[in-house]
């Protein structure tokens, strides 16, 4: 288990009255009681995405309206109590792990689509609406939000502003912070700030760029503005299979290369074409070291004239099989089994832990293939599904929870990929954020002193480091956190 | 330009220069080329600190999308490099020169420096492309930079795509020098499109006007650049009067061609339709990029009014002024007029009362000495900004009064 801070004894204390009082500010509604506080109620609070930590809160509220949470902030401000911000707990980095004396701030009713403005191509959503739940609102008229992570039928809007999450389609579309207008942020102290608005590039500091992704340090995002885009006309994909990673990787360079920016651009390498292969039964050639999914958008004309080029690419790389979708029905078959990926590799493993390093694509032969020297010296298997445009991978580390030695080698694993993503250039995490799991490999990427400088940034808007403490940065060497515990 | 220039070729020897700056309590006015020096309030500092000498594009990897340069880097410079390889920079940053009165329109002139990437990172400036192609900050993908204590720390990196840690590169990108001095930047790039080409609109009114850029924006064909040239502003040599709505579509040619044919059948009803092909379409957004159309004259003020697109058309009416240009679908307002309090005063209210954010562009010292030049924060916010730049540059001396009054 990772190291939390210890619980302030104080709070712990007068648990009773935090919850009489939080009970006051937060009444609940239709949906439920505002406050939940019984130990088999809070079950469903203690752990993320990141399953393998758990730890029960002191309380959750589930607030509807930002005068709730303002009102919950400016109270546990005022008696010292530690806030985490939860949105529908997606988290794969352990993002909203509780802490046994904080209060876990629930977003979840908060999911009202406030309004849609087509002439200015934007939509004011409260914080607990679903990433998907925005498309589907505006999608008969045309209309979509652009970042689509893998989680995004559950994942909520406020979360993806915490994580700046990105998706499939960034390479063309870019990621949350590209996609975004305006906030409304409460802070620490319980005031509520809008940033930005309805309008591009509000003068001034770019707050906004400040808070997006900022992994709930620095205040609770309750209201989202968010910019949509009309659809393409259409898309279709194409399926590239190839005889090993180190010339797919040569293809992708040579479709950069050429000018064409795909909408999407994703890898698979044979652990994971299998597994997806006997999961979805999509048609992936078995033979193939690795596998390129390619999608391009407008009318059916522009389609076929960027498939084309695109096939001439692929095949000056010795291609096993390239198979251009002829119908929306085919691009579907092919997406099909990338989709299922995550779903694939946990039917062949009982667990698995999904890493988030990025590198400069330039880089992948050698990540891939020390990542494979790594996978036989852990004596664990893993899958690899990424982003193959933007470099930002998704290695599945399969193991078994059940024993302890399997899960240790797995997270040893984990930060094995991530040290050298970082050493060949790149970063411990693309986008599912550092949260818990990566915050005691911060060092790596990180000095000492530039640590210090966020963690101070930090600090100018939370004080007493109340706002989701022990994540993101570790825990030595951190005044706030050891003189609070 | 103030007193004393220090311009070191190191970067450690920029931070000791701060550094010793820091401990002697001694303000500094930061710049490349100082080519944006008339941008919003005057520096009080007796000495500046120049990026210029830390030049040199560091590392371009083309298949990777991305391009490190030192901050004095001078953007023809890159801007060359990127076109050597068949890419460019994606918010379509512009100089700015004519407008600050650093160069005649048109081509450079000798002596004169051009605009370093530094400076253009600093301010987030992004032309017409901003629209759909994100602006400049959104393509910095990581910083080098030295705070007002004269540490040297990183942001970012030199990846797409990277959310460890807070992004301080988002906060240095815009806040003019205030918050650190950037010596490094890394630049998300992308290839530049084969064709451009620009559907023209004449329309009975700016409200129409802008109706046909939401439609274009609005539209499945990727629309890169959307303005409204009002009555009495002319582009180019020959001359179009105005208003006249400007559709962009930048793509392969067959796609230009394409998504133009159907743009113009979609949007026939709303005016008289035009097509400005290639080099023309180029220099036309080229003007629109520079402000060029506003036709500022040198004694006048000029402003940048950010709203929704929407509001764009009431904001040129309640301020009242004769001289406007509309970009980013109708939300970007520039205007230009007498250099006054009390213009000024009109075109902040006109910005607030459509709930947008306005900038003080350009003026004359007086008047951007005496008057906000950039909209007030709330007091919570401005209060935490106050917290944020005690840490990056506790004793103030990061140019001092650059975007307000005092600090």
């Amino acid at each position: 288990m990772i190291r939390l801070p210890d619980p302030k004894p104080g709070v712990m204390a007068r648990r009773e009255e935090i919850v009489a009082a939080l009970r006051d500010l937060v009444r609940g509604g239709p949906l439920g009681e505002g406050v939940i506080s019984a130990p088999r109620e809070l079950k469903p609070y203690e752990t993320d995405g990141l399953s393998a930590y758990r730890q029960p809160p002191l309380a959750v509220v589930l607030p509807t309206s930002t005068e709730e949470v303002a009102a919950v902030l400016r109270y546990c401000h005022q008696n010292g109590i530690r806030v985490i911000p939860r949105g529908a707990g997606t988290s794969l980095s352990g993002g909203a792990l509780p802490l046994a004396d904080a209060v876990v701030i629930g977003l979840m009713r908060m999911n009202r689509i406030l309004e849609v403005d087509y002439d200015n191509r934007l939509a004011v959503v409260e914080a607990g609406v679903t990433n998907l739940g925005i498309t589907n609102h505006v999608a008969a008229d045309g209309f979509f939000y652009a970042p689509d992570p893998s989680s995004q039928l559950a994942c909520m809007i406020g979360g993806n502003v915490m994580m700046n999450s990105g998706g499939a389609h960034c390479l063309k579309y870019g990621v949350t912070a590209n996609n975004l207008l305006g906030v409304k942020l409460v802070t620490i102290e319980g005031e509520v700030i809008g940033l930005g608005g309805r309008h591009l590039d509000a003068a001034g500091y770019d707050w906004l760029g400040l808070i997006t992704g900022s992994e709930g340090q620095l205040g609770i995002v309750t209201e989202v503005t968010v910019r949509i885009l009309r659809a393409a006309e259409g898309q279709r994909a194409m399926l590239a299979a190839f005889k090993g990673t180190e010339i797919a990787g040569q293809a992708v360079d040579a479709i950069i290369g050429s000018g064409i920016i795909p909408v999407a651009l994703e890898f698979m390498d044979r652990p994971c074409i299998h597994a997806c292969e006997a999961f979805a039964h999509a048609g992936y050639p078995l033979d193939a070291e690795a596998l390129l999914i390619i999608e391009v958008e407008g009318s059916v004309e522009e389609q076929d004239m960027l498939l084309d080029r695109l096939k001439e690419i692929c095949a000056r790389f010795d291609p096993i099989s390239l198979k251009v979708a002829q119908t929306a029905e085919e691009s579907v078959a092919i997406w099909k089994g990338r989709k299922g990926a995550f779903g694939a590799v946990g039917r062949i493993s009982p667990d698995y832990l999904c890493m988030d390093g990025t590198i400069p694509t330039g880089e992948l032969p050698h990540v891939l293939r020390r990542i494979g020297e790594m996978s036989a010296q852990y004596g664990l298997q893993v899958a690899n599904v990424f982003h193959a445009g933007d470099g930002n991978l998704h290695p599945l580390i399969m193991f078994d929870a059940n024993d302890p030695e399997s899960f240790r080698k797995a997270e040893a694993f984990g930060a094995d990929i991530l040290k050298l993503c970082v050493e060949v250039g790149g970063c411990l995490t693309g986008e599912h954020g550092v949260g818990v799991e990566k915050r005691d490999l911060m060092g790596v990427q990180f000095t000492r002193d530039e640590l210090r400088l966020q963690r101070s940034i930090k600090g100018a808007f939370d004080p007493d480091w109340l706002l989701n403490p022990a994540k993101v940065f570790p825990l030595e060497d951190n005044p706030a956190l050891q003189r609070a515990a | 330009m103030n007193g004393e220039v220090l311009a070191p070729a190191r970067e450690e020897d920029l931070a000791a220069a701060i550094a010793a700056a820091h401990a002697a309590g001694e303000p500094l006015a930061i710049e490349g080329n100082g080519t944006k020096r008339a941008l919003l309030r005057p520096v009080q500092a007796a000495r500046t600190l120049s990026t210029r000498a830390l030049s040199g594009i560091t590392l371009y990897h083309p298949q990777e999308l991305i391009l490190s340069a030192r901050a004095g880097t001078p953007l023809p410079e890159i801007e060359a490099a990127l076109a050597e390889r068949g890419q460019h920079l994606i918010a379509e940053p512009p100089t700015l020169a004519a407008l600050f009165g650093v160069a005649p329109p048109g081509a450079p002139t000798p002596g004169i420096r051009p605009p370093t990437l530094g400076g253009l990172v600093a301010t987030n400036l992004s032309g017409p492309r901003r629209i759909t192609g994100g602006a400049m900050r959104d393509h910095v993908m990581g910083i080098r930079a030295v705070t007002g204590t004269g540490e040297v720390f990183r942001s970012g990196g030199r990846v797409l795509k990277n959310v460890t840690g807070l992004d301080l590169a988002k906060l240095l990108t815009g806040a003019h020098g205030t918050l650190g001095v950037i010596t490094e930047v890394t630049l998300k790039v992308l290839p530049a499109p084969a064709a451009s080409g620009t559907l023209a609109l004449r329309v009975a009114s700016l409200e129409a006007g802008v109706r046909a850029l939401s439609a274009g924006l609005g539209s499945s064909y990727g629309v890169s650049g959307a303005a409204l040239l009002p009555q009495g502003t002319q582009v180019g040599a020959e001359g179009r009067p105005g208003p006249l709505a400007l559709l962009r579509i930048e793509d392969f040619s067959e796609s230009v061609a394409y998504r133009l044919g159907r743009l113009r059948e979609d949007l026939a009803a709303l005016g008289e339709v035009s097509v400005v092909e290639q080099e023309e379409s180029r220099a036309l957004w080229a003007a629109v990029r520079e402000a060029a159309p506003l036709g500022a004259a040198d004694e006048e003020a000029v402003w940048r009014v950010s709203v929704q697109p929407t509001a764009g058309p009431g904001v040129v009416a309640a301020a009242g002024l004769g001289k406007a240009l509309l970009d980013w679908g109708g939300g970007l307002v520039w205007l230009a007029g007498p250099a006054t309090p009390e213009t000024h005063a009109k075109v902040v209210a006109a910005a607030a009362a459509a709930g947008g954010s306005f900038t003080l562009f350009r003026a004359p010292e007086p008047l951007r000495a005496a008057v906000a030049v950039l909209p007030e924060e709330p007091a919570a916010l401005a209060a935490i900004g106050a917290r944020v730049k005690t840490v990056l540059d506790p004793k103030g001396i990061l140019n001092p009064g650059r975007m307000r009054a005092g600090s």
